[in-house]
This record gives C-alpha cells, sequence and structure tokens, in this order.
C-alpha cells in the first residue's frame, strides 16, 4: 500500500456491510474520482471496529476523525468537505448520549479510550483482504523468527506468557501444546475452533474478518511447536463473510509459500482447510467438534482421552480458540514476558468481550485482563441505557451466571469470576437494568441450555428440562414452596454429574440468580409479584385515578380496546380484556398507568 | 498395571478396565442402568458416578466410562454420589414411572418421595437398544435422532427400517418397556408371545421404539396388530 496523503478505512466489518459499507465505500471512491483526488486519497476496506450499531462507520488517517451512521447521500458533501477543504463535518462525528457537542477523533471516545488491542491491533487499520497489508504491520515476523527457534523454545515462550484458552475454560496453551508435542504417535492435527455458537457473541467472526492472517500465523507457528501437518479452521456456515475471507487468506498465504511444503525456505509442511459446520451450540465443544469435522453427528465425548491423546481419527489433535491462536504471533514476536506484563497474575493478556445488553454504547471490545466490571460498563458502556439503574451483568455466555452490582468492581480473569459462580466464557457481557427479572433471565438461558443439550447424559437433559418446567411455573405465579431448593438440587447435580462442559456449566444462571437475587424468587413464589414488573402473569395494569388527566391516549394505544372513559375524564382498564401488552404505559406522559 | 484406591482399597488392575469394572471386581456395589457388559459403555444414565480425588479438589465421573487409572483415589459410595444417584434415580421414576428396573433401583437406594410430575415416557435414553442393534446384531438399524428435550430413538427417516432384522434384542434389553405386556387385554384371543394382542404399547407405537414389523414376540398377531388394522381401513 502506497502512502497517500489520507487514508479513508471503511469498516467492511458484517455489522457495517449490513449497514450499507460497500455503497458507502463505493460513493467514497466515485467523490474522490470526481474530484480528481484518487491519488492522494486511498479508500481502505477493514474489518469490524466492534462499534457497529453505529455503522456503517469510517475512519480518516493520519487525523483519525472518526464518521457514522453514514448515508450515501452524507458522502458528496464529507468529501467535499473534509478532502477539498481541510473542514470535518461535525454532524456527521459521534455525540455521547446526553452530550452536545460531537467528538472528532477515535482515539478520545470513551468506547475506544479504555480499550488495548493485542489480538485486534489490525481491525479497522489493514484491508484483511491483503496479505501485503498484514505483513507491513510485522505480519508473518513471528513466524520468521519461530523458525530460528526449536520447538521446545516456541512452546517454553508460550508458556511463559501465560496466555490461557480463550474458548471458554482457560486451560494453559502453552501446557496443552506441550503435551500434544510429548505424544509418540503421529500424525498430528490442529484445530482452530471458530463455532461459535453463543448468541449474541461475535468475537471470533470478528477476528476472522479483520485479521485472518494473524489465525494462520498463530497456527503455523503451532504446527512447528506441536509437531504437526494439517490443520483445519471450524467455522460456522452463518459466517458466510468470515469463511470467505478466511479463505482468501489461506490461498494468499500459500500463494506466497507460507502454506505448503518447506514453508520459507525451511523444512516445515503446514497444510490448512476449512471446514464449514452448520452444527448446534454444543458442537463448539471439542471433542463434538471433531466428531463434525470427521463428518458424524456432533456429540461430546467421554474425556481421558483428551484430543491431545487421542482426537481427530484417533490422533494427537491440539484445538485452540480463534482468539488464543491469533495471540501466539505477537507472543513469539514481542516475546512471552510481553504478554505476561499485561493481565493479572493468573490472567495474563488482554480478552475480547462482545458488550451488550441495557448500556449505551453496545459492540465488542478488548481489554486488559484484570479491569473492572465498573469500567466496562459505565466507561466503554457509556453507562446504563436511559439512565436507569443497574441490575445485573451476566458473564460467559448462555451458561455464565448473573453478578449483582455488588461485583462491579471485582476485576474480570478466570479465578475472580468463578469464585463468584460465573465464568469468562467465550467473553459475553450482558448488562442489566432494573427492568429486568432475574427468575425470568434464569428460565430464559435455562431454556436455551435445555435445547442445546445434545441430550446424551441423563442428568442435563431432564435436569436442565425438569429445571425449565419449575422456572416457567415460577414465572407463570405457579411457584410453590420448595421450588428454589429444588431448583438448587436439580442445578448442581446436573453441573456436578454431567459429561461435558456445556452441562457442567449449566446450572450457573440458576445457582448464581439464586444466589445474589433469592428475593426475587421468594416475591414471585410467596407474593405472587414480579418486583421488575416483567412476568406477565404476575402484573395487572390499572390506572391511578390521582394521576390519570384523561387525555386518551392509553384508550388509543390498546390493541385491544380494554380502556374506556370520558374525554378528561379518570380512565379505566378492563382486566379482564387485558393482554398485559404494556403499550399504555408507554403512552402515558402522566405516568398514570400503574404495573404492579 | 495402574494400582488405585477404591473406598480405602487398594487395587491393582489390567490396563484397560474401567473403573466399574475395578469397584465391581472388589465386590462393591454402583448401581448402573446404560451399562451391559457385552457393549461399550456409553455413559448416558450417570447412575454409576462415583467421585475421584480428595476433597476438595474431587470431580464426579462415570464410572463405566473412565479408565482405571494409575494412583486414582475413588469413592464408590460417598456422601455426595449418593445424594447425586437418589436425585438421578428420582428423576428417573418421574420420567418411566411403570418401569420395574427403575422402580427396583428406586426402592433399593431408598427413594421413596418423586417431587416431580410423572411423565409416563417409554424411554430413558439409556442407548442400550441403539448398541445392541448395532454391536450385538450387527444390525444398525436404530439410532438417536434430533437432540436434548426432543431427542428420540428411531430408524432413519422415521421409516420402517428394511435392515431391522427383527430379532427382538433392542425390546430385549430395554429398561423401560418391559411393562408394556401386561397379559391378555383384548377379551378374544390368547397371543403367545406377548400374551396380548392388544398391547397396551400400539396406542403410541408410531413415535415409540418397538420397531418390529410384524411384531417379533408376538408373531402370530403381526397383521392383526391393532395399529395395522387402522391403517388398513384408512
Ligand atoms: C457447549 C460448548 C460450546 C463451546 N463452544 C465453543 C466455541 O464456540 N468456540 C470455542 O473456541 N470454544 C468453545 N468451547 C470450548 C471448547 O470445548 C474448547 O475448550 C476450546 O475450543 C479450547 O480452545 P482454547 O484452549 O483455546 O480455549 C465450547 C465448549 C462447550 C462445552
Ligand atoms: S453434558 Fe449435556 S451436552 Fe454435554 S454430553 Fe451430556 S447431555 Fe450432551
Ligand atoms: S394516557 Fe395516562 S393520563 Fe391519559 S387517559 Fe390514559 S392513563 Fe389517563
Ligand atoms: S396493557 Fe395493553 S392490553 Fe392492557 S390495557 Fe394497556 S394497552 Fe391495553
Ligand atoms: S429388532 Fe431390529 S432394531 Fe431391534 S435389535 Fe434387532 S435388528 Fe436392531
Ligand atoms: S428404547 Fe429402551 S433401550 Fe432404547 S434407549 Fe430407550 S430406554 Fe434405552
Ligand atoms: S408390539 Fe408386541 S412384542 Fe412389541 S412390545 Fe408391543 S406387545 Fe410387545
Ligand atoms: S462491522 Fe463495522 S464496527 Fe463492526
Ligand atoms: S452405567 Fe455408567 S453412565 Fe450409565
Amino acid at each position: 500500500m502506497k502512502p497517500k496523503r489520507t487514508h479513508i478505512l471503511v469498516c467492511t466489518g458484517t455489522g457495517c456491510v449490513s449497514a450499507g459499507a460497500f455503497d458507502i465505500m463505493e460513493a467514497l471512491k466515485t467523490e474522490i474520482k470526481k474530484h480528481e483526488l484518487q491519488d492522494e486519497i486511498a479508500v481502505v476496506p477493514t474489518g469490524c471496529n466492534g462499534f457497529c450499531e453505529n455503522g456503517p462507520l469510517v475512519l480518516f488517517e493520519p487525523e483519525g476523525i472518526f464518521y457514522r451512521r453514514l448515508k450515501v447521500q452524507d458522502i458528496p458533501f464529507l468529501v467535499e468537505e473534509h478532502c477539498l477543504k481541510g473542514r470535518p463535518v461535525p454532524s456527521l462525528m459521534y455525540t455521547p448520549p446526553k452530550e452536545k457537542s460531537p467528538i472528532p477523533a477515535m482515539k478520545d471516545i470513551e468506547f475506544f479510550k479504555h480499550q488495548k488491542l493485542v489480538v485486534l491491533r489490525n481491525r479497522g487499520r489493514i484491508d484483511p483482504e491483503r496479505i501485503e497489508d498484514y505483513i507491513a504491520f510485522d505480519g508473518y515476523m513471528g513466524l520468521a523468527k519461530a523458525l530460528e527457534m526449536s520447538p521446545e523454545e516456541i512452546i517454553e515462550e508460550v508458556k511463559v506468557s501465560g496466555l490461557r484458552g480463550r474458548g471458554g475454560a482457560g486451560f494453559p496453551t502453552g501446557t496443552k501444546w506441550q503435551v500434544c508435542r510429548d505424544q509418540p504417535s503421529t500424525p498430528k492435527y490442529l484445530v482452530c475452533n471458530a463455532d461459535e455458537g453463543d448468541p449474541g457473541a461475535f468475537m471470533d467472526r470478528s477476528v476472522l474478518e479483520a485479521d485472518p492472517h494473524a489465525i494462520i500465523e498463530g497456527m503455523i507457528i503451532g504446527a512447528r511447536a506441536i509437531g504437526a501437518e494439517q490443520g483445519f479452521i471450524y467455522v460456522r456456515t452463518e459466517y458466510p463473510l468470515a469463511v470467505q475471507r478466511i479463505k482468501k487468506a489461506i490461498q494468499q498465504a500459500e500463494e506466497n509459500g507460507l502454506l505448503g511444503e518447506g514453508i520459507l525456505g525451511s523444512d516445515l509442511k503446514f497444510t490448512l482447510s476449512v471446514v464449514q459446520g452448520a452444527g448446534a451450540f454444543v458442537c463448539g465443544e471439542e471433542s463434538a467438534l471433531m466428531q463434525s469435522i470427521m463428518g458424524k453427528v456432533g456429540r461430546p465425548k467421554q474425556r481421558p482421552p483428551f484430543p491431545a491423546q487421542k482426537g481427530l481419527w484417533g490422533k494427537p489433535t491440539n484445538i485452540n480458540n480463534v482468539e488464543t491462536w491469533a495471540n501466539i504471533p505477537q507472543i513469539i514476536l514481542n516475546g512471552g514476558e510481553w504478554l505476561a506484563g499485561l493481565g493479572t497474575e493468573n490472567s495474563k493478556g488482554t480478552k475480547i468481550f462482545s458488550l451488550v445488553g441495557k448500556v449505551n454504547n453496545t459492540g465488542l471490545v478488548e481489554v486488559p485482563m484484570g479491569i473492572k466490571i465498573r469500567e466496562i460498563v459505565y466507561g466503554i458502556g457509556g453507562g446504563i441505557l436511559g439512565g436507569r439503574k443497574f441490575k445485573a451483568v451476566q458473564t460467559g455466555g448462555p451458561s455464565g451466571g448473573c453478578l449483582p452490582e455488588s461485583m462491579l468492581d471485582m476485576p474480570i480473569d478466570y479465578e475472580s469470576l468463578k469464585s463468584v459462580g460465573s465464568m469468562m466464557g467465550s467473553g459475553g457481557l450482558i448488562v442489566m437494568d432494573d427492568k429486568t427479572c432475574m427468575v425470568d433471565v434464569a428460565r430464559y438461558f435455562t431454556d436455551f441450555l435445555a435445547h442445546e443439550s445434545c441430550g446424551k447424559c441423563f442428568t442435563c437433559r431432564k435436569g436442565l428440562e425438569r429445571m425449565l418446567e419449575i422456572l416457567t411455573n415460577i414465572c407463570d405465579g405457579k411457584g410453590k414452596e420448595g421450588d428454589v431448593e429444588l431448583l438448587e438440587e436439580l442445578a448442581i447435580m446436573v453441573k456436578e454429574a454431567s459429561m461435558c462442559a456445556l452441562g457442567q456449566t449449566a446450572g450457573n444462571p440458576v445457582l448464581s440468580t439464586i444466589r445474589y437475587f433469592r428475593d426475587e424468587y421468594d416475591a414471585h413464589i410467596r407474593e405472587r409479584r414480579c418486583p421488575a414488573g416483567f412476568c406477565k402473569a404476575l402484573i395487572t395494569y390499572s390506572i391511578l385515578e390521582d394521576k390519570c388527566v384523561g387525555c386518551g391516549a392509553c384508550a388509543r394505544a390498546c390493541p385491544v380496546d380494554a380502556i374506556s372513559g370520558e374525554k378528561k375524564q379518570v380512565h379505566k382498564i378492563d382486566a379482564d380484556k387485558c393482554i398485559k401488552c404494556g403499550a399504555c404505559a408507554e403512552v402515558c406522559k402522566f405516568d398514570a398507568i400503574d404495573k404492579s | 498395571m495402574p494400582k488405585l484406591t477404591i473406598d480405602g482399597i487398594e487395587v491393582e488392575v489390567e490396563k484397560g478396565t474401567t473403573l466399574l469394572e475395578a469397584i465391581r471386581f472388589l465386590g462393591i456395589h454402583v448401581p448402573t442402568l446404560c451399562h451391559n457388559d457385552g457393549l461399550t459403555p456409553l455413559g448416558a444414565c450417570r447412575l454409576c458416578i462415583v467421585e475421584i480425588g480428595k476433597p476438595p479438589r474431587s470431580k464426579i465421573v462415570t464410572s463405566c466410562t473412565y479408565p482405571a487409572e494409575d494412583g486414582l483415589y475413588v469413592r464408590a459410595n460417598s456422601e455426595k454420589v449418593i445424594k447425586l444417584r437418589k436425585l438421578i434415580i428420582e428423576l428417573m421414576m418421574a420420567t418411566v414411572p411403570s418401569s420395574k428396573t427403575i422402580q427396583d433401583l428406586a426402592s433399593k437406594f431408598g427413594v421413596t418421595q418423586c417431587r416431580f410430575e410423572p411423565e409416563h415416557e417409554e424411554c430413558i435414553h439409556c442407548g442400550l437398544c441403539v448398541r445392541m442393534c448395532e454391536e450385538q446384531m450387527m444390525a444398525g438399524a436404530i439410532g438417536f435422532a434430533q437432540r436434548g428435550k426432543d431427542m428420540v430413538i428411531t430408524t432413519p427417516f422415521d421409516k420402517t427400517s428394511d435392515i431391522c432384522r427383527q430379532c427382538g434384542a433392542c425390546m430385549y434389553i430395554c429398561p423401560c418397556c418391559e411393562l408394556r405386556c401386561q397379559g391378555p387385554n383384548a377379551e378374544t384371543t390368547v397371543c403367545n408371545g406377548c400374551l396380548n394382542l392388544e398391547p397396551p404399547c400400539l396406542d403410541t407405537y408410531d413415535d415409540k421404539m418397538c420397531f418390529l414389523d410384524p411384531c417379533a414376540a408376538c408373531e402370530l398377531a403381526g397383521p392383526f396388530r391393532s395399529d395395522m388394522k387402522k391403517k388398513d381401513e384408512a
């Protein structure tokens, strides 16, 4: 890429593309041509910046000016003002909620300010479809260095870095490699787990889309360290752009002598292929995933033997998550000590989280391990949506736990999260406000898990099914004394006696909500009341006589004509007709509709 | 030869032995449901759980699938194991209350209450029939389909199987369908196979796991089966 006066980096991750990023890119190119600026200004497509709800977004370098939610009709004006007249356009910049003046530079925006990019270092900066761009930013330098090192030295470096698996369990990566290397049996295989079945999670997709070569480089280094000659990248079919980019990247690596025989003139041999899976959530579990690669039904298998001992086709197999692999090149290039300098005692480096729920800024964020939850929710996330009250944050994907306000200052790392009944998982963070019913949250996740359980273990299958039954009863106002204790007993059984990590973590949503929000369960069961006003069976809508001014807005909004009343007179809700849709409460400007 | 400690007793076993085999070798009782000596262990019912390692770092595993590793510290009937096992049996009772095997387990392990609504299902998904059919009868006519709550045992595409050789082994080994034929219900005939021409299973036969067509146990009844009759009439 020849340096030009200005680089316009257009985000072409899945989020921005669906918001029309390619049209924006075309429009930019057309405008630039029209003004004959094509020799001075380059338009570069990049991977996801993590701030997708603001897409399509572009970044003007070197000034670092950030424009968002662009429409094709904005482009002529933008190019004329910014590129010709040198006047950035404030109206297209990002303005934080509740503030008036826009923030021009990306680095000053709260969402980006607290992040620390290691794995995502190339996001929004290179064209993921050009290997030259990757190489321009030290790409494949880690591999070059690794080829000068012995396999033992590489593994030692990974051990020193303290890197732990980012796929959920947090197993030390160096140790895992060592076990696989030490197996006498050959051939050995490598697998990159890019199944990413957690609803709402898209960190792996984003790495694949923004920097596919980092994964490939990591795997080639792994191949040298472990002694494997063949690798598989298992991507879910629902990620077409990611599949396309990783395939293209593999092809480019092959053309450049980075894959195949005699890699970079050494005696290293390694081939990579992409396997597309359209499986269930449980197919992300490593043993199920390997079954799926071998063309069988994706059901977890009993361990031991572990994949490192007997994996694909009964041979030693090392399986790591996308994010884990993408850390490797930089560990080798900068040394293990470098990564170990980031994070906490037992959790090193950074972690990508997908921040969603009731926060002002949602998106994908990479932060150092050990960061406080508060900093993510209130710093990066910009606080709770609509100024409401924080209630809980759910970490770790569907089988994570819900943590209350008192945990906001807890550092995020593997051990801390586990000790309070949650987990790191793949990095989901769902923020909930005071309108969220915690019993319903437990019901929601248990429902998901009951459907995603592969069904093999009686405990996981029936345990979850029965838990769901009890939770549904409680939400429907049919809970009874003893339900909470029975739920706890079942959740512990599912956790303790099931075979794979799905079952072994599936009790978390229930156990954590009972632990921290027991009063909500009791209110549902004993008082038939949903404190958050969410469970439909437990709320009734009524109009407060002293507040209603008789404007009639509610009556017009009600879809079932349940509200009656004369103009300027107090209105009334017919409880028999009311379907509890909440439309009336939404429209009443006088807070006259009571939900209890 | 791995050496391990089971309930305080040291024992040396051959390599490749499972924990369950080692435990049984010592004469210690551990209940099983989905295990059968002639079939590959599956680890589905979770009844044979034991605790390995010393608390607080101990872990629950199914003994039928876990290898007897050197130095393992095993407790086959620890407090935790017994508590979990009882809950598993209670859940099984609620799932298939009519199974004699499960009723026996319940009385043996002192499960006297059932806090769940009974479901009266006909299958506990132990997978014995599937493995029996594949490994002993070499037919592979039936298997698991769907997942989680919806998992069922069936033939490919739910069609009458043409590789099923109607040996009846799947029914023979099933711990749940044993109570289906409870003597003659129909007034008109006596059937030697299952002593019943209108067996209780037939109402729900369609989505259940008796795949025999005609029925092997009650061969005679084959063409007269009420579901076949219904089909003819339709
Ligand atoms: C139900 C279930 C789903 C999983 N899904 C994923 C996934 O989508 N991606 C992933 O990398 N790991 C997933 N895992 C974890 C993998 O089993 C495995 O631990 C991981 O790929 C190992 O890589 P790591 O050491 O780099 O974390 C899942 C585990 C379970 C139990
Ligand atoms: S724990 Fe659940 S998902 Fe895992 S193998 Fe058992 S039934 Fe399947
Ligand atoms: S919208 Fe509110 S104030 Fe107006 S009639 Fe309905 S309840 Fe009364
Ligand atoms: S909650 Fe919905 S159905 Fe009930 S009164 Fe209000 S608008 Fe009508
Ligand atoms: S009867 Fe058919 S399905 Fe059953 S074990 Fe024999 S061959 Fe298999
Ligand atoms: S049909 Fe019987 S043998 Fe087959 S899985 Fe169900 S309970 Fe087990
Ligand atoms: S069809 Fe006949 S043999 Fe088969 S289970 Fe029913 S009664 Fe028994
Ligand atoms: S796709 Fe553009 S920010 Fe995510
Ligand atoms: S006997 Fe071991 S799990 Fe069923």
